[in-house]
């Protein structure tokens, strides 16, 4: 259970680690519409896609996260994409048959390689943004960049804050969970064997230990709050003030090259071709 | 049966060489049956991980030593570790949050039901009225009851209950005092002598109460950084003062009595617990009157 790393944040100091969080979450999405800028027509997509895993690797360096770290966060996710390779391979009915009398087509194949491609890079450059950016940072950069919703009554400070707390518990409910796993194998619980049913039934005995101490957590955190007399949102001042930065003028612009690089490669080798 | 291990090491992150955390190294020791052992140290010298070791909640690390409890090789892959377990009871620190089912009769049942499927449901109740009129609660009033409607020192009880009900031969507690008021750690002390003098015949108590291990305990260890220090007799433990200071741990008060009066000159050798001490101070004071 211990093995489990969750947000994954990676502690460095580097350019990237010390980007403002803000500015992070926010090149992170444009990073995101980058990929999906690059048009699929098979003869030319990979070289926007090219810029986009050079984007990334410059990125990782800067950030000291080592390569390893970022294959992992991919690992995690193959079983998705073979599983929308394997779609596109088998379901695409455009194209040409690669053989007599075949169902996988030319532009099947292109697809599957695209999508493959395309969700690669969208997690490398997501986990880059976990690797680089605390859970805290995060929360805090989330707040500040909703704030504009407050207009409207959202509860932004309070949203940010539920974010934080669920954060914060991952890993204590989890040794919490490895508790309750130990005391109920103690008592003849058996997780490893029979059917899937029977797998998901043995959970009960640890789910609802879990789920009460969760409960019990949750209102003596309420009550210590209390007894500190929080109240969010309003006057309230910062440990960490969040403040733009030349390494934040420098990122947004080599995103902003790599955007029109992206958009250039479609439309000049659209006509090209 | 006896539990014995061999240069026992344990670490934790095993796959990580930068997480590599050293819980215990080269521990020796053997429990013979009967024993009331007692397992002392500081937080993080290793005790949880070494009391997990003996029901194979955590499983021997390969060319890490060796376990051994009655007949069961703990190194061995093909050990039983179910039928094992129905021998060897553990109790957690908070047993209470174990606590899952609608009743409390089926909460207990629980283990039953996982170590002994063949019982038949009338032996089956039977042994769980039992269990829970052992552990002093009253079986008409809380069978039927959520475990989550009774008290704090009930749920205790009925979680130990559930550890009980397969009679395991050795009995294994985790700190099982830990946010018991007076009476109630005196309650459930009495309770845990009473399972001693039944089926279970060998009880391992892991605990930061100096006064609890003197007071019960036939022999016991003390662990620091991972490993057994000294083992022995409370009497034998206590009296070496200096390994005591190094792992920050203090002296019952019956060895703090003895070391007072013997500054003022003077001497009683009990075994360190209260009855033996006070015996032992009334009668070398018999002949002395009331001023």
């Amino acid at each position: 259970m211990k093995d489990v790393s969750f947000g994954q944040y990676y502690p460095a100091r580097s350019f990237v680690h010390k980007m403002d969080a803000r500015v992070k979450i926010l090149l992170a999405i444009a990073y995101i519409v980058a990929v999906f800028l690059v048009k699929s027509e098979p003869e030319f997509y990979f070289l926007g896609f090219a810029a986009c895993f050079l984007f990334v690797v410059i990125a990782t360096v800067c950030s000291r996260v080592p390569f390893f770290k970022m294959l992992k966060s991919v690992k995690a996710i193959i079983f998705f994409v073979v599983f929308s390779a394997v779609l596109q391979l088998f379901f695409n009915k455009k194209g040409t048959p690669l053989w007599e009398g075949g169902f996988i087509t030319d532009a099947g194949l292109y697809n599957a390689a695209f999508i493959t491609a395309r969700i690669i890079l969208i997690v490398l450059g997501a986990s880059l943004l976990t690797f680089t950016t605390s859970p805290v940072e995060i929360a805090d950069g989330l707040e500040s960049l909703l704030t504009p919703l407050k207009f409207i009554k959202f509860p932004v400070h309070e949203f940010a804050l539920v974010m934080s707390i669920a954060l914060r518990f991952i890993p204590t409910l989890l040794d919490e969970t490895d508790r309750i796993i130990k005391a109920q194998k103690s008592r003849g619980a058996d997780f490893e064997t029979g059917n899937v049913f029977k797998r998901v039934k043995a959970l009960i005995p640890v789910l609802i230990p879990l789920l009460i101490s969760s409960f019990r957590r949750a209102d003596e955190l309420a009550d210590a709050m209390d007894a500190r007399c929080y109240s969010g949102s309003k006057n309230r001042t910062r440990y960490k003030k969040m403040k733009i930065g030349w390494r934040d003028l420098i990122g947004t612009l080599v995103l902003a090259a790599l955007i029109t690089g992206v958009v250039l490669l479609n439309g000049v080798l659209g006509v090209a071709v | 049966m006896r539990i014995t291990t061999e240069n026992l090491s344990y670490s934790y992150g095993e796959n990580d060489k930068t997480l590599r955390v050293k819980a215990l190294s080269g521990v020796s020791v053997t429990v013979n049956e009967g024993e009331f052992f007692g397992i002392i140290g500081q937080t993080g010298s290793g005790k949880s991980t070494f009391v997990f070791h003996l029901n194979g909640l955590i499983r021997v690390q390969k060319g890490c030593g060796a376990v051994y409890v009655g007949d069961y090789d703990l190194t061995d892959k093909k050990c039983d570790f179910k039928s094992l377990r129905a021998k060897v009871g553990m109790v957690f620190q908070y047993p209470e949050y174990q606590l899952f089912a609608e009743t409390v009769r089926d909460d207990v049942a629980f283990g039953l039901k996982n170590f002994f499927p063949g019982l038949s449901d009338k032996e089956r109740a039977e042994k769980v009225r039992r269990a829970i009129e052992t552990v002093g609660l009253d079986y008409a009033k809380v069978a039927e009851k959520s475990p989550f409607e009774l008290s704090g020192g009930q749920k205790r009880r009925a979680a130990i209950a559930g550890v009980i009900v397969t009679e395991p031969e050795i009995l294994v507690l985790d700190e099982p005092a830990a946010g018991l008021d007076p009476v109630g750690k005196r309650e459930f002390m009495n309770l845990v002598h009473a399972l001693h003098g039944k089926f279970v015949k060998t009880v391992v108590i892991v605990s930061h109460d100096m006064n609890l291990v003197s007071e019960n305990c036939t022999r016991a260890a003390v662990f620091s950084h991972g490993e057994i220090i000294k083992t022995g007799t409370p009497k034998e433990i206590f009296a070496d003062e200096r390994t005591l200071e190094n792992t920050g741990l203090d002296l019952p008060v019956t060895a703090f009595l003895e070391k007072r009066l013997k500054e003022k000159g003077v001497y009683i050798d009990s075994d360190l617990t209260i009855k033996d001490f006070t015996d032992k101070f009334a009668e070398k004071f018999a002949g002395v009157k009331k001023q």
